[in-house]
């Protein structure tokens, strides 16, 4: 309709004009991006080289250290004092100091440094010393190396689903990280736009305009008008969001011209099994992450993202109309939250049984369909349970517009009126 | 022609009766004087009117024809309770009320030129609603009632609020469109606007029409037949017919007089009679104000 295409319009450019929802944009994929960039900038950083200095008095490890590409290592043969005083000068990142060992009561390695080292050095290398005197111990109990190798074993489970269209590939570490995205997404979005359904609301009241409005449009066309215009708002900045965030992390990829397979090799040389894989392993992930159908999933996200903010937009719509102020609205913004909030408490037990009876009734009931459903997607759940679930939102949310229209319509012309559930029930119940 | 009748409208709010069998009809191009105390049903009635709630019985007719959507674009309604999006500019705050009201973008652009002419406002549009000041935003939420060109006007207490200036420019322009043949439905408490403004009334007392007319049918109704003379000496005693209502002392030895004439008797005998007893100075008769009649109709409402 016309009017309601007005209302929509007003409703969307003045929210989309403010200089808040620009910020917003603009700050939200800075900081997505933040998150995915700087870890990875920081362990790039870390490919400048650094050099261990090893003085290695038990004569044990002498060229046993392996450099990979950001640490390398140099022997000494001076004495301690000699390598310590040395060590600021020479610009090295530390000094190992192994005295004579006693194999079995291994003490006093020291590790010299100007700075504390980093947990990732400390640890691969006790983890390499460990390891290195486990070897030499195993020898001279008579276990030769070979042996050794074949006693070592590797497991990496795989894991496969089995559906209509056959076997494939699956990777349960993936799929929790994008349902988890997902889900939270949608109950990040429900909740913002929830609230700024219910402000919009409470402000045409509190200014007044509402009755001027009204004498135009019918209560349920400003209504909806409203609704929808926010949840446009709401899906322009998720778009922003995702394109922005892709500009930002390939900008700066390209910029610092960083491989994303490197960030995986900060470890030691002592992972000696690890290490020429490390590609392999990124190429494994990225391939699972294939396995993941898409746009299937932002298909259905998009499903749920829309149905869940008309069914949670249209509560908070009623919710602003029967009071005057934000205050008033907490009580009854409640009732409404808690099964939201219930929905990412259940999360965990979903991700432990997928496809059990609780994720398949937390993920049919409209309250916390929109956020349960996304989080079992990426485990492919059956395709009628995706169905019924969206059937049961729309139903759901074609009940929540009605019974928020008729409290609405009451509500809106009511003026400091106290109003408590009771009312509610009343104006519900009100002949029109 | 009556541009809008209301025939046994009513109206209840759970147990509350807001409007009981009301019937009005109003004449088109009249200023028609919608009174009656708080919480007597004036904005229920109104309400209806413009299609914001529906009546549970009776018939409302705009031009004969029943009421419908199409109407809104009919009736400019400037309610009790008004007020602006804040943070809208004025002039995309005008573009929107009145596209809603269904005129086209390029209508409205003109409506919108003419009245800031008229208010010598031009310079309004790019500005923002809460930088107004109250009285700037009064006149644009007065033209936003108007702007869509309506027939049926209906102003809710229009002048609550308004400085003393704002108030005869609106005055002003009310009587402009009355002129323009337009009809004016004018709600308020403010007896001294009824009086200057309206040409017809109807008083609601408790959700029901108590008084309805044209302002002149009611007055007269309304006479006692009562004089106020002005005059230098004290009246003491009055012949038969005539009666002594009241009389006050004013400066240098003149004094009010209020007289009522019963049995029949004219104005001119008691002139008469007064010629000779004192110095008349004035003779006038004593119309009730719509004030009075309001109070004393609200009141013997009450008692009965």
């Amino acid at each position: 309709m016309h009017k309601i295409g007005l209302i929509i319009r007003r409703e969307y450019l003045t929210r989309v004009r403010k200089k808040s929802f620009i910020i917003m944009s603009l700050l939200g994929p800075i900081l997505f991006g933040l998150v995915g960039v700087i870890p990875i900038w920081l362990a790039s950083r870390e490919g400048d080289e650094k050099v261990i200095e090893v003085l290695d008095e038990s004569g044990y490890f002498r060229g046993k250290f392996e450099g990979t590409g950001s640490v390398s290592f140099s022997y000494l043969d001076n004495s301690l004092d000699d390598a310590k005083s040395d060590l600021n000068s020479n610009n090295s990142y530390g000094l190992l100091f192994i005295p004579k060992l006693d194999l079995d009561n291994p003490t006093g390695i020291t590790f010299f440094a100007e700075n504390n080292p980093s947990i990732e050095i400390q640890v691969s290398l006790e983890r390499f010393l460990k390891n290195e005197i486990e070897n030499i111990k195993l020898d001279q109990s008579g276990i030769d190396q070979e042996k050794l190798d074949k006693i070592k074993t590797d497991i990496d489970l795989n894991i496969i689903n089995i559906t209509d269209k056959g076997e494939k590939e699956g990777n349960v570490g993936v799929a929790t990280a994008v349902g988890y995205i997902a889900a939270m997404l949608i109950y990040f979005f429900i909740f913002l736009y929830g609230v700024q359904t219910l402000r919009g609301v409470i402000e045409e009241k509190t200014s007044r305009i509402v009755e001027v409005i009204i004498s135009s449009v019918k209560p349920f066309q400003l209504m909806m008008g409203k609704i929808i215009g926010i949840g446009a708002v709401g899906l322009t900045q998720l778009l922003l969001w995702v394109i922005l965030t892709f500009v930002i992390y390939q900008g700066v990829l390209t910029f610092y011209d960083i491989d994303i397979s490197k960030s995986k090799q900060i470890e030691l040389a002592q992972n000696t099994d690890a290490t020429p894989n490390a590609d392999a392993d990124m190429t494994e992930i990225f391939e699972k992450i294939n396995t993941i159908n898409f746009p299937l999933m932002l298909g259905t996200f998009l499903f749920y993202f829309l149905g869940a903010y008309l069914f949670y937009g249209s509560l908070f719509a009623a919710v602003g109309s029967a009071v005057d102020n934000d205050a008033d609205a907490q009580q009854f913004q409640l009732p409404i939250t808690l099964p939201l909030i219930l929905s990412i408490v259940l999360l965990t037990a979903i991700l432990r049984d997928p496809h059990g009876s609780l994720a398949f009734w937390a993920s049919i009931i409209p309250f916390t369909s929109p956020v349960v459903m996304m989080m079992r997607m990426p485990f492919d759940p059956p395709v009628w349970h995706i169905v019924l679930s969206m059937i049961s939102l729309v139903i759901g949310f074609i009940f929540t517009t009605w019974l928020a229209g008729r409290i609405y319509r009451i509500g809106i012309l009511m003026h400091g009126a106290k109003v408590n559930y009771k009312i509610l029930f009343k104006w519900l119940m009100m002949r029109n | 022609m009556n541009i809008l009748t209301v025939e046994n409208t009513y109206k209840a709010y759970g147990d509350f009766k807001a409007l009981i069998d009301i019937n009005l009809s109003i004449p088109e191009g009249s200023i028609f004087g919608l009174l009656g105390p708080n919480g007597a049903g004036k904005t229920t009635l109104i309400r209806i009117i413009t299609q914001i709630i529906a009546a549970d019985q009776g018939s409302i007719k705009i031009n004969d024809e029943p009421l419908n959507i199409k109407h809104i674009q009919t009736i400019g309604y400037l309610p009790e309770e008004r007020g602006l999006y804040k943070k809208m500019k004025v002039g995309e705050h005008l573009l929107y009320l009145a596209q809603l009201k269904g005129l086209s973008k390029k209508e409205a652009m003109e409506q919108i030129k003419i009245w800031f002419r008229k208010f010598d406002i031009a310079g309004w549009w790019g500005k923002k609603v809460e930088d107004l000041s109250k009285g700037m935003q009064q006149k644009i939420q007065f033209i936003i009632t108007v702007l869509h060109k309506p027939k049926l006007i209906i102003l809710d207490e229009p002048f609550s609020g308004f400085d003393p200036i704002n108030v005869n420019i609106i005055k002003d322009e009310i009587l402009n469109l009355a002129k323009e043949g337009n009809t004016i439905i004018f709600s308020t408490h403010r007896m001294e606007s009824v009086e200057e403004l309206c040409d017809h009334i109807v008083l609601i007392n408790k959700a029901e029409i108590i008084l309805e007319g044209s302002k002149k049918t009611i007055k007269e109704d309304y006479k006692t037949n009562t004089f106020e003379v002005e005059h230098k000496k004290l009246i003491s005693e009055l012949d038969d017919g005539f009666d002594l209502k009241n009389q006050e002392q004013l400066e240098d030895g003149f004094y009010r007089t209020s007289i009522k004439i019963v049995n029949g008797k004219s104005p001119n005998e008691l002139l008469k009679t007064l010629i000779d007893k004192v110095e008349v100075h004035s003779f006038i008769e004593k119309i009730p104000s719509m004030n009075e009649i309001f109070i004393s109709t609200v009141q013997g409402g009450d008692h009965a």
